[in-house]
């Protein structure tokens, strides 16, 4: 009855006035509103990656050869399980927000107070994390060479991939220009530590050392390993020698895969760090005593709806990136 | 909800759920059973679509518990609920069909003999 009229109330109409036909309040259900678009900008980009991984499902790199490294635990072949701990970080922060919106409902400042800290604590870990992810990610850990015409090959022996100075020896002495000794020199390419003709002396002189292609067999789901003699002709075609990722070309494989990465990880980084900023402020006015004297505490549940919806993208990256 | 009924055991309730989920996915994506992981179907493999499934249980305890939308009223639930249903895999299966198809159109022409 009251919901098609203009509010004639007396209240405050910035808050949505006294006709709240959704039952809740202004604020709580713009946050919704703005998480169901955030949404979809998120399916967007995971339906793009999506899209160009069914595009390439034949070249795709194998997610579980890329993120091999976990903490304090060198050359350990580890897959998965430091993302599978990171989303453990960021689950165990999304029950200590709920704990602090449930111990808000009983205007229990104390243990607000205590949950919003965990929160912000198990979100800066997820977020350094994150931050050694990538770096492992840019700098690489075995090294590829590109061909003339894009693709990437990667060296194998006993059925392993090895790094390419595990076989090949370096012994040039080309140095990286840097800024301070040349007087136009602006900014170059990082030089690899490897030459392209050093890379296929080493493989011509080790005959164990097999080279694997990008092309996944459709039988077995790995990466095409060719014979020695179909490798000297790919290693011919050599343009360059590519060590870790950017956004132009990765060791991994695909460009399009290190894009991807970037973008979508580092979007919702991106929202992880806002929700960081969101929760400290939010801390603070829970200590002294903001929401206390406002009689309630529904900020807590609003900051705390955004950080779950954090959590809910990175249970979808997660998947996508890390386990299809 | 209303003030002070707690819903702790609730929240744990949820939170074990969730890491079961997770640990079975983290099993499931190392030891790659034969089985699951070779079978193809519906243009993935099962374990792939099995992932997806367990995700999407992951999102449902995100949002109904966590963010509490089972407990708003209905009319909201659905404002928020059925954009995200109805768009989501609507974008995402044109795409994926999109993409399998420039793949059979364009894969035949990359050379891989040298």
């Amino acid at each position: 009855m009251g919901s098609n009229i203009a509010d004639q109330s007396e209240e405050k109409t910035w808050d949505g006035g006294s006709v709240k036909p959704m039952g809740a309040s202004y604020g709580k259900m713009m946050m919704w509103f703005f998480i169901v678009s955030d949404a979809l900008t998120f399916s967007g980009f995971l339906a793009a990656y999506g899209l160009t991984r069914f595009k390439f499902i034949d070249i795709w790199p194998i997610a579980d050869e890329v993120f091999t490294h976990f903490p304090f635990m060198h050359g350990v072949h580890a897959p998965m399980y430091y993302v599978a701990l990171m989303t453990f970080i960021l689950i165990f922060s999304s029950v200590t927000m709920v704990l602090a919106v449930d111990a808000g409902h009983q205007m229990n400042k104390k243990k607000v107070t205590f949950y919003m800290f965990l929160t912000i604590i198990g979100g800066i870990i997820f977020v350094g994390s994150q931050a050694w992810e990538w770096k492992n990610f840019i700098q690489g850990s075995y090294g590829a060479v590109q061909l003339k015409d894009g693709k990437i090959v990667q060296f194998v022996k006993d059925g392993h991939q090895i790094a390419l100075g595990d076989f090949v020896v370096g012994k040039h002495e080309q140095k990286q220009h840097t800024r301070n000794n040349g007087l136009w020199f602006e900014d170059g390419e990082t030089i690899p530590n490897y030459t392209v003709e050093e890379v296929f002396e080493a493989f011509k002189s080790n005959e164990e050392v097999l080279l694997r292609i990008e092309r996944i067999d459709p039988e077995t789901k790995q990466k095409i390993i060719v014979s020695r003699e179909e490798g000297l002709k790919y290693l011919s075609q050599s343009a360059r020698v590519v060590e870790g990722a950017n956004l132009e070309v990765n060791e991994y494989g695909s460009a399009q895969f290190a894009d991807f990465f970037f973008f979508i990880t580092g979007f919702h980084g991106f929202h992880v760090f806002s929700g960081i900023v969101l929760n400290i402020i939010i801390f603070f006015n829970v200590i002294i005593g903001t929401y206390e004297k406002r009689g309630h505490y529904e900020m807590v549940e609003k900051v705390g709806l955004y950080w779950h919806f954090v959590d809910l993208v990175w249970v979808f990256v997660f998947t996508f990136f890390y386990l299809v | 909800m209303g003030h002070g009924a707690s819903h702790k055991a609730l929240i744990w309730k949820v939170f074990g759920i969730l890491s079961v989920i997770t640990i079975v996915e983290v099993v499931l994506g190392i030891i790659k059973p034969e089985f699951l992981f070779k079978t193809q179907f519906l243009g993935t493999s099962i374990l792939n679509s099995l992932f997806i499934i367990l995700t999407i249980v992951k999102a449902y305890y995100i949002v109904y518990y966590f963010m509490h939308l089972n407990d708003e009223k209905k009319n909201f639930k659905y404002s928020i609920v059925l954009p995200l249903v109805i768009l989501i895999p609507y974008l995402a299966t044109l795409l994926i069909i999109e993409g399998g198809y420039v793949h059979d159109t364009l894969a035949p022409y990359i050379n891989w003999a040298y």
